[in-house]
């Protein structure tokens, strides 16, 4: 505490003229970069900072005619539009269930397969078992939904097998009642793999020391699973259930855009798909400047709630 | 007392070996069986396909589905233009990302760490679809194939992952060392640091080849003219749009639907071919890049 005091009172003494001018000649020494970084950070500034200046038009009138800066300013009218609408219960509702469905049934499941990869002695069947279960991240979302297409049609093999024990035939890409269902479980298909890597690589990193110790008190390998592997691995949890919590509004919406059909759009409406049908399509760009603002900033507001409170219970957060 | 115990230890776990053999093989078998799937109909009569003959290995041999292909003049097209634009948008990549994160690795750059700020932000809050939509247009890259280079020129995460490299494996003493003897950082950078990253260089690489060969949502948005739609566009066109335009117009219209449903096959290998032939090779640096972005940068 005092150490620190002492410190705060150095710093006046160094003249600030003499640091700044320190300062200047260290960024003269590393002009070139400087250099280096002009274009990464010109393009930063444009596509990253220039749309957030384009983000006014949900609170204006966007005209094409008066661009960006000159259209007028209208407040919070769009926001008003939006929860007045009759389908904000089906989009909120839709985007949020997706969401947590996802974070509770999707999320623990490359965990346990890096337990199970963990768990196996054999290093060629676990070298088979990573490969193979990786490969569907690399197949396009255009073909994973070209694929559920063709498997789940009425002649597909699912609905021969369903006729195989006597049921009838499910169009089950035109059902919103197996929308969510067959969403979440090709992503599950798709990402298991990819997604256990990072939990494999920390498992790998658990000092085996920890696993005799524990075996030498007499722990099953049920229990050397949830009282070493597990806490061994908890930060990366963490660490991932933060990030995922900081996308939770965006739920992989290229996907369900190209899943959406008149018949199954009661579950599959989502307000990412609905900023690109109304926005992209009809041209309301302020209105759904507007959606898209209010999704940010809830992704915004719950990536900081959840850090906060991981920080307080794990003391694992982002930063 | 002691013998028992170690004899309940074996048994427990060969028992529990099982099970993880078990969950393991089940999780092979559900991952890999709509792949073979799609391989098997794709070669199979369509006819035999739809009445569900077909489980897991081809019935009645048939090539008639890529042949078809073969003679689709958009599909090539798509391919053609998916490679340029892969090719050229991952240069890019590869260039505005080693520009981006070798200055930022370097621990005596005044004003990095609020630049990593600035550019972390962006991961976690930016302006949404439309507005970047807007920004697109006014910039006149609509119908371009600009408008799927420049937008993504960058992705940040690659970028961190390869910051997070230049500064663990790059001793610092070594570009120390080179500056005194009066090299300059874009020397260093082009005769030093590049050399010593090549595998990490390798899965940036993949990473945005993949991602460029893979997407379809930018194309889908900034591309109209059907000449310039990228494979994926097509295949969506294919697969999930149109019933039966993909097969010759000179087949009888009951052919035409059936040889539709294996061209939906067909197509769906021949548009993930390139990175499944490539997939194997690779793998390993795929997964390497994963691992260092795992260490937190």
């Amino acid at each position: 505490m005092r150490s620190a005091q002492a410190r705060a009172a150095a710093v006046p003494a160094c003249s600030p003229s003499r640091r700044s001018s320190r300062l200047l000649r260290q960024m003269a020494k590393r002009y070139d970069l400087y250099l280096m970084l002009l274009l990464p950070i010109a393009w930063y500034l444009l596509f990253h900072y220039g749309p957030l200046y384009g983000l006014q038009i949900a609170f204006k009138n966007f005209s094409p005619a008066k661009g960006i800066f000159g259209s007028e300013w209208v407040g919070f009218e769009h926001f008003q539009r939006f929860f007045d609408s009759y389908y904000v219960k089906r989009l909120l509702w839709n985007t949020l269930s997706i969401s947590l469905i996802s974070m509770t049934v999707a999320f623990p499941i490359p965990i346990l397969l890096a337990l199970v990869s963990n768990e196996i002695r054999s290093r060629s069947f676990n070298k088979w078992l990573q490969n193979i279960t990786f490969m569907p991240h690399f197949v396009s979302v255009v073909v994973v939904v070209g694929i559920l297409t063709v498997f789940l049609s009425p002649t597909g093999p699912i609905n021969k097998l369903v006729e195989a024990f006597g049921g009838t035939p499910v169009r089950f890409m035109e059902s919103a009642g197996w929308f969510k269902t067959i969403f979440i479980g090709s992503n599950i298909w798709q990402n298991m793999g990819w997604q256990s890597i990072i939990y494999i690589a920390a498992l790998a990193g658990i000092n085996p020391q920890l696993y005799e110790a524990a075996k030498m008190d007499g722990a099953s390998r049920l229990r050397r699973i949830w009282h070493v592997s597990l806490p061994g691995i908890v930060p990366v949890i963490v660490i991932l259930l933060i990030l995922d919590v900081g996308h939770f509004m965006d739920i992989g919406f290229e996907k369900i855009l190209l899943m959406q059909n008149n018949l199954n759009l009661e579950a599959s409406d989502v307000i990412s798909t609905f900023v690109y049908t109304t926005g992209i399509q009809k041209g309301e760009y302020s209105y759904t400047a507007a959606i898209g603002l209010f999704n940010s900033v809830i992704n915004l507001l719950l990536l900081l709630l959840v850090n906060r409170f991981a920080r307080k219970v794990s003391e694992t957060s982002l930063w | 007392m002691a013998k028992t115990a170690a004899a309940n230890r074996v048994s427990d776990g060969k028992g529990f070996d099982i099970l993880v053999y078990a969950i393991a093989a089940i999780v092979i078998a559900v991952v890999l069986y709509p792949l073979l799937f799609v391989v098997s109909a794709s070669f199979s009569d369509p006819a035999r396909v739809l009445n569900g003959d077909v489980w897991l290995l081809p019935k009645g041999v048939s090539t008639e589905a890529y042949a078809n292909i073969l003679r689709n003049r958009e599909v090539w097209t798509g391919y053609g233009n998916t490679i340029v634009y892969t090719a050229a948008g991952t240069t890019v990549n590869l260039i505005m990302t080693v520009l981006a994160a070798y200055p930022l690795s370097r621990p005596d750059l005044p004003g990095r760490k609020l630049l990593m700020v600035l550019i972390t932000i962006t991961m976690f809050f930016n302006g949404g679809l439309i507005p970047t939509y807007m920004l697109v247009k006014d910039l006149g890259m609509v119908d371009t194939m600009w408008a799927l280079i420049i937008p993504n020129a960058i992705a940040t995460y690659n970028l961190i992952v390869m910051r997070t490299y230049f500064q663990t494996t790059i001793p610092w003493e070594l570009q120390e060392a080179a500056h005194m003897d009066g090299c300059s950082n874009w020397r260093l950078l082009r005769s030093i640091i590049l050399p010593l990253s090549k595998p990490i260089l390798a899965v940036m690489v993949l990473f945005y080849a993949v991602g460029h060969w893979n997407s379809y949502f930018n194309a889908l948005i900034y591309i109209r003219k059907e000449a310039l739609y990228p494979l994926q566009l097509v295949l969506r066109e294919i697969l999930l749009i149109s019933q039966s335009d993909a097969v010759d117009a000179n087949v009888g219209l009951e052919d035409k639907v059936l040889l539709a449903e294996s061209v939906k096959y067909a197509v769906i290998i021949v548009a993930s071919l390139p990175v499944w032939v490539m997939y194997p090779l690779v793998q390993r640096h795929f997964v390497k890049g994963v691992m260092i972005g795992s260490i937190k940068g």
